[in-house]
């Protein structure tokens, strides 16, 4: 049996599932319900400065994009920070933490961008006896119009002076939530890391706008007839996520830098993923707003059948893994050769494979072998994009077939070739091979 | 007070409310939802082996996906352009045999998309739209000044009428019968068309406009085949088949009747309770109409219903899904019967022999009886021919012979649906005979001189 135990930044937590600072962990009732359900942790959600809590809308704070069945696959935001005093999620973080002992409770923290205003409410939040704190600089809405959330997140020196505040005025752990409302992920992370901070989480939402009402020609959904862009998250969003999660695990300026993963986590299978480029613990809260607190079930159990039939004894086993091999465009094996097949006895003669490729590809499947319906990869033309892998309905249908032996139609080259890449190839300019064509 | 168990030829066999979910909706419309997640498991296939088996050719993975992305009034369009009877096909096609047949889910794991239902779906919404502006949803081309005579208001009629129509051309559409739609208002099961769809259907038809509706004329009574041609510019025959046919000894009986009739008599019966139906009632044929009439004569109370077919399951031409509905509905199907006679007492039936030949037709004949009450023929119709008259419109084994086009033998006169040879004898194959003869003629009318200026010039 699988141990998936996390000890992240000291803070240890009996599973790497931790619920993000979000709607779920808002208050006492739902975070007991949460660890009453099997969460390993909850990063409570953003506490502001002491003073009159922020005023949320009372129209919709949600939208989503659906799939078929009205599966969400997308979802969006504009709820702020915390609306209820300071002095009562504080004194709620402290009761919840004393019932719950083992599991991890981090505060997430937004306050203005000065020194005073974190120097006041670290040692009260220190004082519950949470864990440690993660810095909300991600919120893209409406706090960020007041010089907090992401628009302190996409200036990475104040992160660096935020963090280092953080540092000085607490002995907790420090994790920095970063935006991904930025183009390059690497400098905030960068920042976080010089400025001392202990981990780094991601991603926030992304900035979105997921409906137009093309009645009322506004955006859905509405608030009195006016909206505004809120935040996206939900499966929709994984890929940026573990994109971003890559570049951080793999810049070498934060390398090794702990990352608390966020960004479309719905199964175990996500989680592992984010684990294996690096995450230590990952934070879900999509995936519980949507079928509740007992999604976990699935997320421990599906993670703790893998490990064991991959013989990982604990989380640390496979973490990071996937790492070494996330690279740059230009060191991908230009020699390596691989075509589509089509498993006839699998095809259902949808032809979709067919048409996408004959329209938008290489022209390199048939619609009609011998004047019958019948879809053949041609071997001259394939390119081994894997689009028609990815739009065929039957799963393994089409496979993506490595070519060893024998010569490639379609070049004329031999399938067996050494590794090459593109700062070796001869069309490329800056390459010595290309340098020497010249 | 008639009950189930009451001998003899009665209505009031159940209780009032029985009736109304007997004679409800077959297959209640997919709610909004249901059709969403219905259209999204089409794959929208290249090529698509749905469309290639549907007879009038209606681009479904495009209304499908047209359903899904929540316009179910394109769709709609794109079912009617092909086949404007695309809401009673939803309702009578056998499409497990046809469309969903060929659906590759059904290859893939035998369960097709649900083609019909989704079909219905947006035909539903584009009648209702239609009805409540009050507006045909396809404009009428300028008007060509030329006149068409369409005869016989059925699937073929009616579909001819329409594209005509559309064309821009005049249409007389000439009928016997009082109300309009042939078969559909007369030959198929209730609970297949309810709510007077089919006269709905035949208002939205007759929506698009410059179509002269002429009720109550027979071709041969009161006006002929000449006559037609010489009043307008080309002549459609969408005729049905007129004739059916009857077992030998039938007529000496009372209570053995032909099943259409009975088919006929309960859709136009106002209170479905009045209609009279055996204890045991033997229905004989295989056919689609062996089973509208067996099914809702088991809706009507009958005790016991049987289908008494000649030969075996695999040659009936009533669909597995039709025999299954009749099996469902408590109704015994029978093969390899032949019928060899009645029994009566006082001229009323009260049972029909047959001669049986074993599980899989081999075995030697043994007489077998079957008590009925009622007894409903279903063994076919044939094509009067008698009432084109002594023209020069050459027939093929006993109906109308027309070439791709639906041309007929005799120059401006187009035919299809059931009066013509070689036909599914289906309601959409009739409804595609009518399109293409419909734009056979407006080619033939583009390329010639009107009949009127023919006429005058004589």
């Amino acid at each position: 049996m699988a141990d998936l135990r996390t000890d992240f930044l000291g803070i240890r937590s009996p599973n790497p599932f931790w619920l993000a600072s979000a709607p779920p962990t808002d208050r006492k009732t739902n975070v007991l319900r949460a660890f009453k359900a099997g969460w390993g942790g909850v990063v409570w959600k953003t506490l502001g400065e002491e003073g009159p809590p922020v005023v949320n809308v009372s129209g919709p704070r949600y939208g989503a994009i659906h799939g078929p069945d009205r599966r969400l696959m997308g979802f969006n935001n504009i709820e702020l920070i915390t609306d209820r005093p300071l002095e009562l999620n504080l004194q709620e973080i402290a009761e919840v933490k004393k019932l719950y002992p083992d599991r991890a409770l981090v505060a997430s923290i937004m306050v203005p961008c000065d020194e005073d205003s974190w120097k006041r409410i670290l040692p009260r939040v220190e004082a519950t006896g949470c864990d440690g704190v993660e810095l909300n600089f991600g919120c893209p809405h409406g706090m960020s119009e007041r010089g907090m959330g992401s628009a302190v997140g996409q200036v990475p020196e104040y992160i660096e002076m935020v963090a280092r505040w953080c540092k000085a005025f607490t002995r907790l752990p420090v994790i920095v939530k970063l935006t991904p409302n930025i183009t390059d992920i690497r400098h905030p992370a960068r920042a976080a890391k010089r400025g001392g901070a202990d981990a780094v989480s991601l991603i926030n939402t992304i900035n979105s706008i997921v409906s137009v009402d093309l009645d009322r020609m506004a955006p859905a959904p509405h608030v009195d007839g006016r909206g505004t862009h809120g935040g996206y998250c939900g499966p929709a969003v994984k890929p940026i996520a573990l994109s971003m999660t890559s570049e951080i695990a793999r810049d070498p300026e934060t390398r090794g830098m702990p990352i608390s993963a966020i960004g479309g986590i719905t199964t175990w299978r996500d989680a592992a993923e984010f684990i294996a480029l690096g995450a230590g613990t990952v934070q879900v809260c999509t995936a519980a707003m949507t079928y509740g607190f007992k999604v976990v079930d699935e997320m421990v159990t599906g993670l703790s059948t893998f490990m064991d039939a991959k013989g990982y004894r604990t989380i640390e086993d496979f973490r990071g893994l996937a790492v070494p091999n996330v690279t740059d465009w230009q060191y991908l094996n230009l020699n390596y050769v691989a075509k589509a097949r089509i498993d006839q006895d699998l095809c259902i003669s949808c032809g979709r494979c067919h048409i996408a490729c004959e329209d938008t590809s290489h022209q390199a499947i048939t619609a009609t072998v011998d004047g019958r319906r019948r879809f053949v990869v041609k071997d001259d033309e394939c390119v081994g994009c894997n689009l028609c892998v990815e739009i065929c309905p039957v799963e393994n249908c089409i496979t993506l077939e490595h070519r060893t032996v024998g010569t490639d139609p379609r070049t004329g080259q031999p399938y067996a070739q050494p590794y090459a890449n593109w700062t070796q190839h001869p069309n490329n300019p800056a390459s010595s091979a290309g340098r020497a064509a010249e | 007070m008639a009950s189930m168990a009451t001998d003899g030829v009665t209505g009031w066999r159940l209780a009032p409310e029985d009736y109304v979910g007997n004679f409800a909706d077959l297959s209640p419309p997919l709610t909004r939802h249901e059709a969403f997640v219905e259209s999204e498991r089409c794959y929208f296939c290249y090529d698509a082996p749905c469309v290639q088996s549907c007879p009038t050719g209606i681009d479904i993975p495009l209304f499908i996906r047209q359903i899904a992305k929540d316009n179910a009034i394109g769709a709609a369009e794109t079912i009617l352009s092909a086949n404007i009877m695309g809401g009673m096909c939803a309702r009578v096609c056998p499409t497990e045999q046809l469309c969903e047949e060929a659906c590759v889910r059904e290859h893939a794991e035998g369960k097709p998309v649900r083609i019909g239902s989704l079909q219905r779906h947006a035909t539903d919404a584009i009648m209702a739209a239609s009805a409540a502006a009050g507006r045909h949803p396809f404009p009428r081309a300028p008007e060509t000044g030329r006149s068409v005579a369409v005869v016989g208001a059925g699937p073929a009629g009616l579909s001819a009428a329409h594209r005509l129509a559309l064309l821009g051309h005049a249409v007389t559409l000439y009928d016997a019968k009082p109300k309009l739609g042939g078969l559909n208002e007369y030959g198929i099961a209730a609970y297949k068309t309810p709510a007077d769809f089919a006269q709905a259907e035949v208002d939205f038809i007759l929506g698009i406009g410059n179509i002269a509706v002429v009720p109550g004329v027979r071709l041969g009574v009161g006006t002929d085949l000449a006559t037609l041609r010489g009043r307008h510019d080309a002549v459609f025959l969408g005729l049905g088949l007129g004739g059916v046919n009857a077992l030998a000894g039938m007529e000496d009986q009372r209570n053995v009747v032909d099943a259409l009739s009975f088919i006929e008599a309960l859709r136009q019966a106002p209170d479905k309770a009045a209609v009279p139906v055996g204890r045991r009632v033997v229905v004989i044929g295989g056919g689609m109409t062996a089973v509208d009439a067996a099914v809702q004569a088991r809706r009507l109370g009958a005790e016991q219903v049987t289908i008494a077919y000649r030969r075996g399951a695999a040659d009936m031409k009533a669909s597995r899904w039709e025999q299954e509905l009749a099996q469902t509905n408590g109704v015994v199907i029978r093969h390899w019967m032949t019928p060899a006679g009645f029994d009566s007492r006082d001229g009323a039936v009260t049972a029909v022999r047959f001669a049986h030949r074993g599980a899989d037709g081999s075995a030697a004949a043994e007489g077998v009886a079957i008590a009925a009450d009622l007894v409903l023929c279903a063994i076919g119709q044939s094509f009067l021919a008698g009432s084109l008259g002594t023209g020069d419109l050459a027939l093929e084994g006993g109906r109308i012979r027309v070439d791709a086009e639906r041309r007929t033998t005799l120059p401006g006169v187009w035919a299809g649906g059931d009066c013509v040879a070689g036909g599914l004898d289906l309601t959409v194959s009739a409804v595609e005979d009518g399109k293409r003869a419909a734009i056979a003629i407006d080619a033939h009318l583009r390329a010639t001189e009107p009949v009127s200026l023919l006429a005058g010039a004589a």
